[in-house]
């Protein structure tokens, strides 16, 4: 008899350790959607009802004029010839809401496609032309690496050197990052996808790419830091879209064998095939309590049939880090956002 | 005496949503703490819990149109009570787990994806608080689902290896006749 409770006490026991096993509570320093979150925090402060990341951030609309160009490589709705709405939310990297604009930041620019039939796509594109870690684990340790030390108001020199020395990929990208002047403001920025996906078409053929937005307006190099208002890079935004519509080009950049897709540090060849496939223009501007964009999560695994992730480890990390961020913030009060609903009517 | 058995069509359906819901408990479990495998056990999470949806509907209705056969002459009327009761609550879980799912993920106006173009339409109001507030419920009822199936099983071990009533003799897939199940000690 006694046998016969101690089994029973052993596959209960197994059941209820395989369940907390799988959910991690045997592997604390597991890194975990929560502990990037947490470590955001710890970084940043806690700033409730903001995004944990690009938390300053400005609210968009407009549209996509999709050429058609498009329809040969993916069979999704967005790329059939016509309009199809757009909101979005540009943004600066970051966890601070109220951090001054300046030129160390790197830009975003988030986007929600929501075509009249078929599915919906969202992308969340940066303003470099590659990305500098490749792994979830390289951005976790560049986070904490780049952490600001109270004492000084900097990161602590000694652990950035660390961080670079056993990250050769990032020394490599910062390289390729620093080869080109960044541009004055985020009307005339390039924003790229970063990240590799699959293309496919309505035959089935699949097509590694990468996406970029190429700005309409002319590039002029970022000034050097001044004097400037601290929202000074969202008012020229704002008062450049008051003067009219602000356009980019949708270029897909195909891949070919041998292209890598698993890591976003490394840029493909200049030489590939770029297609362009249709023009974004946006034509509005709001803040972020009166925009639509708070409020979305532009998770970059939210795409339609006809593009599928790439083999990086990147993507379902960040699904599963902004899905984190997004349900604690959903909860939380919101404050008035840095860029004011003053500023836009100006 | 013997046992009676459930219908097999109730036996099929009893056995094929316990691998399910176990199934979906821990991918649930897994996926929000999973970089990795987020996307992958997401995008198994959310049609599993519509199918789950689907088949407790039909479950409940068959229930009404095929009894269960009775519970065993020698429990207590506490026992079925207990029993019962948490029949009813599995039961409620299975709905309304993967009702909370669908009215999250409305109510954070994701995309339902069920696989891919085909979509459910969003149920509730697009509502960050409402999504937090759901999102906080689905994990507590999923734990306390978790917890009600081991307490269902823990129970059916209980009779099975220390009552030896052939209990479960009820459920098993495969046909067992009264007459030769023997009668309990």
């Amino acid at each position: 008899m006694l046998i016969r409770w101690a089994a029973i006490g052993v596959v209960i026991a197994g059941i209820v350790g395989a369940f907390a096993y799988t959910g991690g509570w045997f592997s604390p320093h597991r890194l975990t959607p929560a502990r990037f979150i947490d470590t955001f925090e710890k970084v940043n402060g806690i700033h409730p009802g903001f995004r944990r990341n690009h938390a300053k951030g400005l609210c968009i609309s407009g549209y996509f004029d999709s050429n058609g160009q498009g329809v040969r490589l993916s069979r999704a709705s967005v790329f059939k010839v016509g309009r199809v709405a757009v909101i979005g939310r540009f943004s600066l990297a970051g966890g601070q809401p109220y951090a001054a604009d300046g030129p160390a930041a790197v830009r975003g620019l988030g986007l929600r496609f929501e075509p009249r039939e078929g599915e919906e796509w969202r992308t969340a594109m940066i303003d470099l032309p590659v990305f500098a870690v490749r792994t979830p684990e390289g951005f976790y340790e560049q986070l904490l690496a780049s952490k600001i030390e109270p004492a000084t108001g900097k990161p602590d020199p000694a652990k950035m050197t660390a961080f670079l020395a056993a990250h050769p990929e990032t020394v490599r990208a910062i390289g390729i990052i620093k080869a080109k002047p960044f541009s004055s403001g985020f009307a005339n920025a390039t924003f790229s996808g970063l990240n590799a996906f699959r293309f496919w078409n309505a035959d089935g053929v699949s097509t590694p790419v990468r996406w970029s937005m190429v700005p309409v307006d002319a590039f002029a190099p970022e000034e050097p830091a001044g004097e400037q208002n601290k929202n000074y890079l969202f008012d020229a935004l704002i008062a450049r879209v008051h003067r009219g519509p602000v356009q980019w080009h949708l270029i897909v950049t195909l891949g070919q064998p041998g292209d890598p897709t698993d890591d976003a540090t490394l840029p493909w060849p200049d030489t590939r095939e770029h297609i362009d496939v249709g023009t974004l223009t946006i034509d509005n501007v709001e803040d972020e309590a009166h925009g639509r964009c708070r409020d979305i999560n532009f998770d970059p695994l939210v795409l339609p049939w006809g593009i599928a992730p790439s083999d990086d480890p990147l993507l379902s990390a960040r699904s599963a880090v902004y899905s984190q961020s997004f349900t604690r913030r959903a909860g939380e009060t919101k404050q008035p956002s840095a860029v004011t609903p003053t500023e836009i009517r100006q | 005496m013997g046992t009676q058995q459930f219908t097999l069509f109730s036996r099929i359906l009893h056995w094929t949503m316990a691998a399910m819901i176990l199934a979906m408990l821990f991918i649930g479990v897994a996926m929000v703490a999973s970089l990795a495998d987020y996307h992958l056990l997401i995008s198994i999470h959310r049609p599993l819990g519509i199918a789950i949806l689907v088949l407790v509907i039909i479950r409940y209705v068959n229930r009404r149109l095929n009894p269960p056969p009775p519970f065993l002459a020698d429990m207590s009327s506490e026992e079925r009570f207990v029993a019962h009761a948490s029949e009813m609550m599995m039961y409620a879980m299975m709905l309304v787990l993967p009702l909370i799912g669908w009215g999250m993920l409305s109510a954070a106006r994701y995309p339902i994806v069920l696989y891919g173009p085909l979509y459910l339409p969003p149920i509730l109001p697009h509502s960050p608080m409402l999504y937090a507030v759901l999102r906080k419920t689905h994990t507590i009822v999923a734990y306390l689902f978790f917890a009600t199936f081991i307490a269902h099983f823990s129970a059916v071990l209980f009779h099975s290896l220390i009552l030896r009533d052939h209990l479960i003799d009820r459920m098993v897939p495969w046909k067992v006749s009264a007459e030769s199940t023997p009668a309990r000690p």
